[in-house]
């Protein structure tokens, strides 16, 4: 044990604070994800308790989830999410799906993220195969993922917004947004499930004119960004409906095996592409942007400096793609040797993961993927505790999960 | 870290290895859940990635039972399985990690493991009542609990 890592270089120090006391996680039966409701309440008559639900079908919880609440007039007692509307079984797919044909499935979990889906698995079956994709490859899946990343927390931030009561940058972040989506279908011919890249690299060459697209979006981007952060940073309802609402500390973000952003708002600078790199990340320079308060309006800070640190990214990877070939030589059927691998990105709501394991056949023996928002999810009950019923709607916005992968 | 961990388990962990550069041990059940504690406490793998299980089902012990460590002090990744039989059950991480709770009910839901101690075991994924853990391998993909269907969906077959 204790192999160095390709990330020694800039090995981030983070460390968990033992020291706060009394993390809400420590003492897991204070710490429920029921509510007992099939327990015949015994003080109904003077209590003024009250158990409604939210969704499945409701505009604010970004797909089909259903919360249960347990309210005291407008507190909020104890929340119960109910999942699993969108289940499809992606898991059992792959098992009867060949290597090549279960990546396009993929896509169709994070579907507002699907370059990221598709990166982390192509990556997990290349380690599998012990191939790696050419450097020009790589380079052309950063510059994707990024804008992909820019893509989910815009759309991330029109909708956060939009729940809260703010309706205009729902507008400006769609109407930005569509920019990366053209060159998305420039590049491919899809827009959101992409299936970008292949197991091995990637299948198009770029377009005539790709970088010149990417160097245009990257001008007219940042100002575009300054304006949603006039609209909102120092705006008072804003800051009144975010600042310390939905607070993680940061030992319970850990203990909930929270990632992405809101760990980073948590004040835990931990980042899988400084962290462990993947792709072509150790090329680049970029910071980690960390919140202190670990509350709604820092997980919205954290989120546009990542979105300012991605096109940073981005304008490094562009002005030096390498020349060569965009596949590795993998065989047309694939038959990884037996064995298992976990591979993990930081996509944009967290760390995504692929468990797959091989039994030397041409078809998985089992996938499992590990998705970021369905663990974060869980947070959401910590999180909105004595909170009042209107934060909820912020703190399932502030969370960022997509339906599509809590439920896969 | 191994060495001291053979030295105190001796035959429980039954190989510790590395393949494509991922560190795993394989324990004995019956020491798992002690030895989950000391990694968190004394090793500081204190999150938690993923838990998860395969199905293995002409094997004597049917599942393998896989959790996925990562400490944030050392930047380490860590696996660590434990083979059981069907009808086994094996104690909760819940009072280690708190985001095990929904990652048990998960492997509950899909493979019909119990975890003893859990605060809340019951499926997530598919409906309350349902028949059946989809992710064992003698569950068909187009396989359905025709019951549920036809009394929740009023329908015949969903497929």
């Amino acid at each position: 044990m204790g192999a160095g890592q390709p990330g020694d270089r800039e090995r981030p120090i983070i460390m968990t604070d033992r020291t706060i006391t009394d993390p809400k996680t420590a003492d897991p039966t204070r710490f429920l994800s029921h509510l007992e409701l099939d327990q015949p309440d015994k003080t109904f008559l003077d209590s003024n308790e009250l158990v409604i639900n939210m969704g499945p079908q409701h505009p604010a919880t970004h797909g089909v989830l259903r919360v249960i609440l347990k309210l005291d007039g407008e507190q909020v007692l104890g929340t119960e999410c109910v999942i699993g509307y969108l289940h499809r079984g992606v898991e059992k797919i792959a098992e009867n799906r060949t290597y090549t044909m279960f990546n396009p499935y993929v896509d169709r979990m994070d579907y507002v993220a699907a370059v990221s889906n598709g990166l982390g698995y192509c990556e997990a079956v290349e380690k599998l195969l012990n191939v790696e994709a050419p450097p020009r490859a790589k380079y052309i899946r950063v510059i994707l993922t990024e804008l992909n990343r820019l893509a989910s927390h815009q759309l991330w931030l029109g909708t956060h917004a939009l729940d809260i009561g703010a309706m205009t940058p729902l507008f400006y972040t769609f109407r930005d947004r569509e920019e990366i989506l053209k060159i998305f279908e420039k590049y491919c011919g899809a827009r959101l499930t992409t299936h970008a890249f292949r197991i091995g690299g990637c299948q198009y060459e770029t377009y005539e004119g790709f970088e010149r697209d990417v160097i245009k979006f990257l001008d007219f981007v940042p100002p575009k960004i300054d304006e949603y952060e006039e609209l909102l940073t120092t705006n008072r309802i804003w800051l009144e409906r975010t600042k310390n609402v939905g607070v993680i500390s940061k030992a319970d973000a850990i203990a909930l095996g929270v990632t992405g952003p809101v760990l980073r708002a948590s004040g835990v600078k931990w980042d899988l592409r400084k962290a462990q790199p993947y792709a072509a990340y150790s090329d680049f320079d970029f910071e980690i942007p960390t919140g202190a308060n670990g509350d709604t309006y820092d997980r919205y800070t954290v989120r546009m400096e990542e979105m300012r640190q991605s096109l940073r990214i981005i304008r490094q990877a562009v002005g030096k793609i390498p020349e060569g070939p965009i596949m590795a030589k993998v065989p047309k059927v694939m038959k990884p040797p037996v064995g298992e691998v976990y591979h993990s990105i930081e996509a944009p709501k967290g760390e995504l993961g692929y468990f797959i394991v091989s039994d030397g056949s041409t078809q998985p023996y089992r996938v499992r993927v590990r998705p970021p928002s369905f663990v974060n999810l869980q947070a959401l009950d910590i999180m909105v505790r004595g909170a009042l019923v209107a934060d909820v709607i912020a703190v399932i916005g502030t969370l960022d999960i997509v339906l599509g992968e809590v439920d896969r | 870290m191994v060495n001291t961990l053979k030295g105190q388990y001796g035959s429980g962990i039954r190989e510790a290895n590395s393949y494509l550069g991922q560190n795993y041990m394989v324990v004995e059940p019956s020491i798992v859940s002690e030895l989950l504690q000391i990694l968190r406490d004394r090793e500081q793998f204190d999150y938690c990635v993923d838990f998860t299980a395969v199905h293995y089902p002409e094997r004597e012990k049917q599942f393998d039972l896989i959790w996925i460590l990562y400490s944030f002090a050392r930047n380490e990744r860590i696996r660590v399985k434990a083979l059981i039989a069907d009808g086994e059950s094996v104690p909760s991480a819940v009072s280690i990690w708190a985001t095990a709770n929904w990652l048990e009910r998960e492997v509950y839901d899909m493979f019909g493991i119990r975890f003893d101690g859990h605060p809340d075991l019951k499926r997530i994924l598919m409906p309350d009542g349902w028949k059946g853990h989809p992710l064992r391998k003698d569950y068909g993909i187009i396989q359905q609990d025709q019951e549920w269907v036809r009394a929740n969906l009023g329908i015949e077959s969903g497929q």
